[in-house]
């Protein structure tokens, strides 16, 4: 399982830290989210679905 | 240099201004006709300017990724001007936008207090109701959302200075965004925006009471200030009030602009749906009566779950947006060339996407014009697996901002109201449908339903 952040797209909205805050990371400098586990466990991948799926800004995928 | 990109053809060949008459008779199908007629990249002629209207996946992706310096909101909506009035922009560059939204408002941690206030304003729509009874969906919801959106945006203590009059002068203001606009947004002779610009008048009228009556309290804790205050609170280098009450009014016009006809729109096709869609209706409705049922703990608050999962009422929202998007056609102008599916558009061409379109490729969502919520039901996520053509919110940079507040809002309404009532139509169901004579896509009149308090 990988987590995918497209930077381009992301406006900011930390709903992921809210979500999946073991997996996105949020970077106060930039504004942007962060990956901090590209390859979450498996016991993160109900958060990650949810991350993704609640993206305001639809920045975030995953990949099996 | 666009000559070489197809032109759709003319239901008002005399028109003087190419497609604007159809633009202005039947956007919905002058836009579905550029991509039956042209493909994926097609023209047509608005006033003396061409625009490339782009549809489908690969092509949306190259319009919604390019940056604000290739192609640019500001100068696309000539329509908005009279109505924000002069010095208040269309929209903000991404590096405002995003310091904004790292500010206040629409942030994450900021919901929680808008899903209450929300939660508070339909409450109080509803208090007067009644056992059963029936409303106008556009007068109820455009009513609604001014108050959920100026107590949000704006803050509460101005929106408890608001009543059904601001409301209606918001709506004439709506109602001014004619096509003609793109012509001359100040044309002789055209009753809309006539009215709109008496309107606006209307509405810098109430905001300069409200403000008399701040300076006449005088200072208030700094807790209970609003926007306002801090507006009025500014000066300049003479002493004077940095900004007139015309420019405090233009900004809130345009803060609320927005969030209202689109969420109004939304909550009044979303029931319609459901009421055309009795079997989705019935699902969403036990859906609702077991996440509020009473548990060990009490009562799950709405304020509470309107931040949460509901998986059914979220994907009957998202085929409604899908069907009946607020706007129908999305907007740029080229600063500089731009190139797109091998055609280069030469600066100055207006470029746009079509929500309306889009939404209903056959290819990406079979069986188009059905409602269907099932499309987002695991496993099926047809609005992640098609990010750019599934497009109500727009998509990339400008995606709108204020789709999770958009989200949280209309699941808190249908939360109170279908907890509480039971709804049918009053009128049949097919006479239901928009007026789409202007840009500002509104439910046409009438759009009525009964309702009836829930026994149980």
């Amino acid at each position: 399982m990988r987590a995918l952040a497209d930077l381009e797209l992301c406006q900011g909205h930390q709903s992921c830290q809210f979500e999946a805050p073991l997996v996105f990371g949020y970077d106060d400098e930039t504004d942007k989210v962060t990956v901090l586990d590209e390859h979450p466990p498996e016991t993160e991948r109900d958060n990650l679905v949810r991350a993704v799926r609640y993206c305001p800004a639809m920045a975030l995928g995953m990949e099996d | 240099m666009t000559i070489t990109i197809p032109e759709v053809s003319r239901r008002f060949p005399d028109s003087p201004h190419g497609h604007l008459e159809d633009l202005r008779d039947d956007p919905i199908d002058l836009l579905h006709r550029v991509r039956e007629e042209c493909g994926d990249i097609g023209r047509f002629r608005l006033a003396d300017r061409d625009v490339v209207l782009v549809t489908g996946a690969e092509a949306n992706e190259a319009f919604f990724r390019a940056p604000d310096d290739i192609l640019d909101q500001a100068a696309a909506y000539p329509f908005m001007t009279p109505i924000f009035g002069k010095g208040v922009v269309f929209d903000t560059t991404p590096e405002q936008r995003q310091e904004a939204l790292k500010n206040q408002a629409l942030k994450g941690e900021m919901m929680r207090g808008h899903a209450a206030t929300i939660e508070n304003e339909i409450n109080r729509m509803v208090a007067g109701w009644g056992d059963e009874g029936e409303i106008d969906l556009l007068d109820f919801f455009a009513e609604l959302t001014i108050y959920t959106t100026s107590a949000c945006l704006i803050g509460k203590p101005f929106r408890e200075e608001l009543d059904g009059r601001f409301a209606q002068h918001y709506h004439d203001l709506e109602r001014g965004t004619d096509a003609l606009a793109y012509v001359d947004p100040y044309m002789e002779g055209v009753e809309s925006f006539r009215i709109r610009d008496a309107a606006r008048l209307e509405l810098v009228a109430l905001v300069q009471a409200i403000i008399d009556k701040r300076h006449a309290r005088g200072k208030v804790p700094r807790e209970e200030r609003d926007l306002l205050d801090v507006l009025i609170s500014l000066r300049s280098e003479d002493g004077s009030p940095h900004f007139s009450t015309d420019e405090i009014t233009g900004m809130f016009i345009s803060m609320m602009f927005a969030g209202h006809h689109t969420s109004s729109g939304t909550a009044a096709w979303t029931l319609i749906e459901l009421l055309r869609h009795p079997d989705v209706m019935v699902d969403i409705v036990a859906e609702l009566d077991d996440l509020y049922a009473d548990g060990p703990e009490g009562r799950v608050e709405v304020s509470f779950q309107a931040l949460r999962s509901i998986p059914r009422l979220e994907a009957a929202l998202k085929e409604t947006l899908r069907l009946h998007p607020p706007l129908i056609l999305l907007l740029r102008v080229a600063q500089t060339d731009f190139e797109i599916g091998g055609h280069v558009l030469p600066a100055g061409t207006m470029v746009g996407a079509s929500p309306r379109v889009s939404n209903r490729i056959a290819a990406d969502f079979p069986d188009p014009d059905a409602f269907d919520p099932g499309r987002y039901l695991d496993p099926n996520q047809a609005d992640l697996q098609n990010r750019w053509t599934w497009i109500p919110f727009g998509a990339g940079k400008h995606r709108c901002v204020g789709n999770a507040f958009a989200m949280m809002q209309l699941k808190a309404i249908f939360s109170v109201l279908l907890r509480d009532y039971e709804f049918e139509m009053s009128q049949p169901s097919q006479s239901y449908r928009d007026d789409t004579s202007k840009m500002v896509i509104q439910l046409e009149r009438p759009a009525k339903v009964r309702y009836r308090r829930r026994t149980r």
